[in-house]
């Protein structure tokens, strides 16, 4: 990564369906993943619904673009926040999302854990840390 | 709109030259839009091409050139996994030009 990389950071708080903002904050972190910049992703409020399992679009006609959260580890997305209070507020654990893991070329392709949950005063402090922050 | 004819069937494409319906691909429209760039489909391009088309199966998404150096690598062997390999087998640009064959939409990103 160049010394002069800047922390980028993606928050995502809306449901995946109903209006387009989910899937063009993913299509514009895969395309700045391409700079090489140091990104990671924060999900909090119905953004949490984006990242969970058996996900279903066949009766609102629309591509479902969740399995391309598993992609994120190819490129080198590997930080994904998730707020944990909003999880619970809707009834959700770690164990609705999809499990998230990068593979770490160095220590010959072992897997690991992209979601780190993280509670509400943690994520104040990592969204104060970062350089640039996009709302989706 | 435009469209490729291979083997008696017509298959539409975008005016780049991408398929418009991924479902539509075959092996034959891929060795007719691969004849179009004067390339002959060998056994090498295959490999990456059938990656790709496996890679959208699972992702729903064309993985960016450097993803896909990084992944062919890892399946297909370090001698592979690098862009002058890829590069001599699609001169147009490896996620580019495997894409079309494949079937696939252009990558996102790319321009």
């Amino acid at each position: 990564m160049p010394e002069e990389s800047k922390k980028f950071m993606y928050i995502n708080r809306k449901a995946p369906y109903g209006t387009i903002y989910a899937w063009e904050s993913l299509e514009v972190v895969l395309i700045g993943a391409a700079f090489e910049q140091d990104v990671s992703l924060a999900f909090m409020d119905d953004g949490v619904y984006q990242l969970t399992k058996g996900q279903d679009t066949t009766g609102i006609g629309m591509k479902n673009f969740s399995p391309t959260y598993s992609a994120l580890g190819d490129y080198e997305v590997t930080k994904i926040y998730v707020d944990k209070e909003s999880l619970e507020e809707r009834g959700l654990s770690l164990d609705d999302l999809q499990h998230l893991v990068w593979e770490d070329e160095d220590e010959d392709w072992a897997e690991k854990d992209s979601i780190r949950l993280v509670s509400r005063t943690e994520m104040a402090d990592i969204l104060a840390g970062q350089d640039i922050l996009f709302n989706f | 709109m435009g469209s490729i004819e291979a083997n008696g069937k017509s298959y539409e494409t975008d005016e780049e030259g991408y398929l418009a319906d991924l479902n539509s691909w075959d092996k034959d429209v891929a060795e007719v839009m691969a004849n179009i760039d004067d390339c002959e489909l060998t056994d090498n391009h295959w490999e990456v091409i059938n990656f790709l088309r496996e890679y959208y199966e699972e992702y729903q998404i064309a993985p960016a050139v450097r993803v896909l150096t990084k992944a062919i690598g890892k399946k297909l062997g370090k001698d592979k996994g690098n862009s002058k390999y890829l590069y001599e087998l699609f001169p147009y640009g490896p996620a580019k030009q495997a894409c079309k064959y494949a079937g696939l939409p252009k990558p996102t990103g790319c321009v």
